[in-house]
């Protein structure tokens, strides 16, 4: 045995650095080429065939992007998305620490609204809150069994708009709670104990050690649930809040150009969600500070004077 | 005089003892080593004297002032989460796993606390920091994020961020067990400077050769509770109890 190792031995290492090695060569996916041939021909085609559709009206699209109406329905919508988020995160953040907190009414409490809200469809809950006074037609301030020190019919406190509102804070924040309850808990324990032996209270631990490194885990989710909501508030054409799509149906219905407007309102969700992708980007770097091993080791995104 | 102590400690976890009348007292200065096998309860002792435990009996002291708790009419009475944490601002923790927060970099690590808890300015941590930085060297390191350092300056940098705080007594627990063994001098060498320094120290480690070299007294632990204590350089060569004489047997 230790011969013929001996042998090879001597045999192979002299000659080794003889022989130049040869550069590897360059494949060829040949199917790999076929199919994206072929998917650009169907796209091209769709694109084409789109572009000379007389239906489609380019000009009539042309014409009422900008018009006033449309962009009165855009910034509904953008304020009803934004106002709903906000309120939503605020509301998950309270709901997700009551679910972890040791006390079992405070957990309890946070589970039955998550299954509640999470377990209604949006649209009832929107047609319900449009309804709200149906339930409560007063609402009044003071104690029971006394002459109210304050009180108003709910449907002037709530006009569609913020019983809109109420319901994408409520059905959103039930969603978001489990995000942001799991990325609470995704922080290791040692983070907090450390934090801890600093001698920083609970609130600060959560303030500036836990909730940064779980945001961190929570934006992609979060992005993802934003931009669903932006869309879903589409639902308020129902109630006759005119947002995009409702000022979009309302135009179509007096000039009867329903395919042209519908990709008027088709163009500014796809122009809105592509900002709040851009959007996403940004805060994923802004959060992600320190985590990639390499290229992060000075300091990263915008953090030049801190 | 005496910085820390614990009197006649006990922790139970799930009606398991971990601790059962544990006493151990530092004077200012001395730096103290806690050997003992896995199990022995030696990081709960240490965590119990931080309050990141809370004790069934007994009670921790510093410089005297009860930790935790107030006594009123013959009884312990809890303290506020928040006073507990004031508490705990004199008492340096450091870390088998470093904890250090990854989305700061090494500055704004050892100026967190400093900042938030202290109430200091940001350019008085920073001169400070900067200071600590260089007894553990790596004053070159500052703006460096965590992730980016080995294992060993993570280690120096959290011992660094503890200082920072100037605590009366620093804890360690095994700081030197999750790293390759070519980087536990450079920690090492950190600690024992602190030591000369006059720093007030409990080391957890396996590391005899650092008991040997910088402890003054070393104790020993075995099932939750102290089997025998003394001066470093008898206990480690001239042990009397036989478990004591069995596991240094084995590590040394
Ligand atoms: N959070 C916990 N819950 C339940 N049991 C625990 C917990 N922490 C520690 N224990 C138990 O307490 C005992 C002592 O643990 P401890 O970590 O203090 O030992 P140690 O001396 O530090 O050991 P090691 O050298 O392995 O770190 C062990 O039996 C362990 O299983
Ligand atoms: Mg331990």
């Amino acid at each position: 045995m230790s011969y013929v190792i001996g042998v090879t031995q001597e045999e192979s290492v002299p000659k080794a650095p003889l022989r130049e090695i040869p550069p590897i060569a360059r494949q060829f996916h040949v199917w790999r080429l076929i199919g994206a041939a072929v998917t650009l021909l169907i796209a091209g085609s769709i694109i084409l065939s789109l572009s000379q559709n007389e239906a489609l009206n380019w000009p009539v699209i042309q014409e009422f992007m900008f018009q006033e109406r449309v962009v009165a329905g855009l910034r509904l919508t953008l304020e009803l998305t934004v106002i709903s988020m906000i309120g939503a995160l605020i509301l998950a953040t309270i709901i997700a620490n009551m679910r972890l907190s040791p006390n079992v009414v405070l957990r309890s409490i946070s589970w039955a609204f998550v299954w509640f809200f999470r377990g209604i469809p949006l649209l009832v809950l929107l047609v319900l809150m449009f309804n709200v006074s149906l339930l409560y037609p007063e609402v009044s301030v003071g104690l029971p069994g006394q002459t109210p020190i304050w009180s108003a019919s709910s449907g002037d406190l709530l006009n569609p708009f913020w019983a809109a509102v109420v319901a994408f804070v409520l059905h959103q924040s039930a969603y978001t709670s489990e995000v942001i309850r799991t990325s609470i808990r995704a922080v290791p324990k040692g983070q907090i104990e450390a934090a801890e032996s600093l001698g920083m209270t609970h609130l600060r631990t959560l303030q500036r050690i836990v909730l940064p490194q779980a945001l961190r885990i929570a934006i992609p989710p979060i992005a993802n649930d934003a931009i669903n909501l932006l869309k879903a508030t589409s639902l308020v054409a129902f109630i006759a809040v005119s947002d995009l799509l409702y000022s979009v149906q309302q135009i179509y219905a007096s000039n009867y150009q329903i395919v042209p407007l519908l990709v008027v309102a088709a163009l500014w969700y796809l122009i809105i969600v592509s900002i709040m992708s851009v959007g996403q980007w940004a805060l994923e770097r802004r959060f992600g500070r320190g985590t990639a091993r390499l290229g992060t080791t000075v300091k990263a995104a915008g953090g030049k004077n801190r | 005089m005496t910085v820390i102590e614990a009197r006649s400690i006990s922790k139970q976890f799930h009606h398991h003892t971990v601790l059962d009348n544990v006493s151990l007292s530092v004077a200012k200065g001395e730096t103290v080593c806690l050997l003992g096998p896995s199990g022995a309860g030696k990081s709960t002792l240490l965590r119990c004297l931080n309050l990141l435990e809370p004790l069934e009996a007994g009670a921790v002291f510093l410089e005297g002032e009860l930790l935790g708790f107030r006594e009123q009419h013959g009884k312990l009475y809890a303290l506020s989460k928040r006073k507990i944490a004031r508490q705990r601002q004199h008492i340096g923790m450091v870390f088998q796993h470093f904890n250090l927060f990854p989305h700061m970099t090494v500055l704004e690590n050892v100026i967190e606390a400093p900042v938030g808890v202290l109430k200091q300015s940001k350019l008085e941590a920073k001169r400070h920091a900067t200071e600590l930085l260089d007894l553990v060297g790596l004053s070159d390191k500052a703006h460096a994020y965590p992730a980016s350092l080995s294992g060993g300056q993570q280690q120096r940098v959290a011992i660094a961020r503890s200082l920072a705080m100037r605590p009366k007594v620093m804890l360690f627990d095994e700081p030197t067990s999750a790293l390759d063994p070519e980087l536990v001098s450079e920690v090492l060498e950190a600690m024992k400077k602190l030591a000369l320094e006059g720093m007030t120290m409990v080391v957890v480690t396996h590391e005899m050769g650092f008991a040997r070299e910088v402890a003054d007294r070393v104790v020993f632990m075995a099932d939750g509770a102290v089997v025998e204590e003394g001066p470093a350089r008898e206990m480690l060569t001239n042990p009397k109890v036989d478990r004591t004489k069995d596991f240094l047997a084995r590590v040394l």
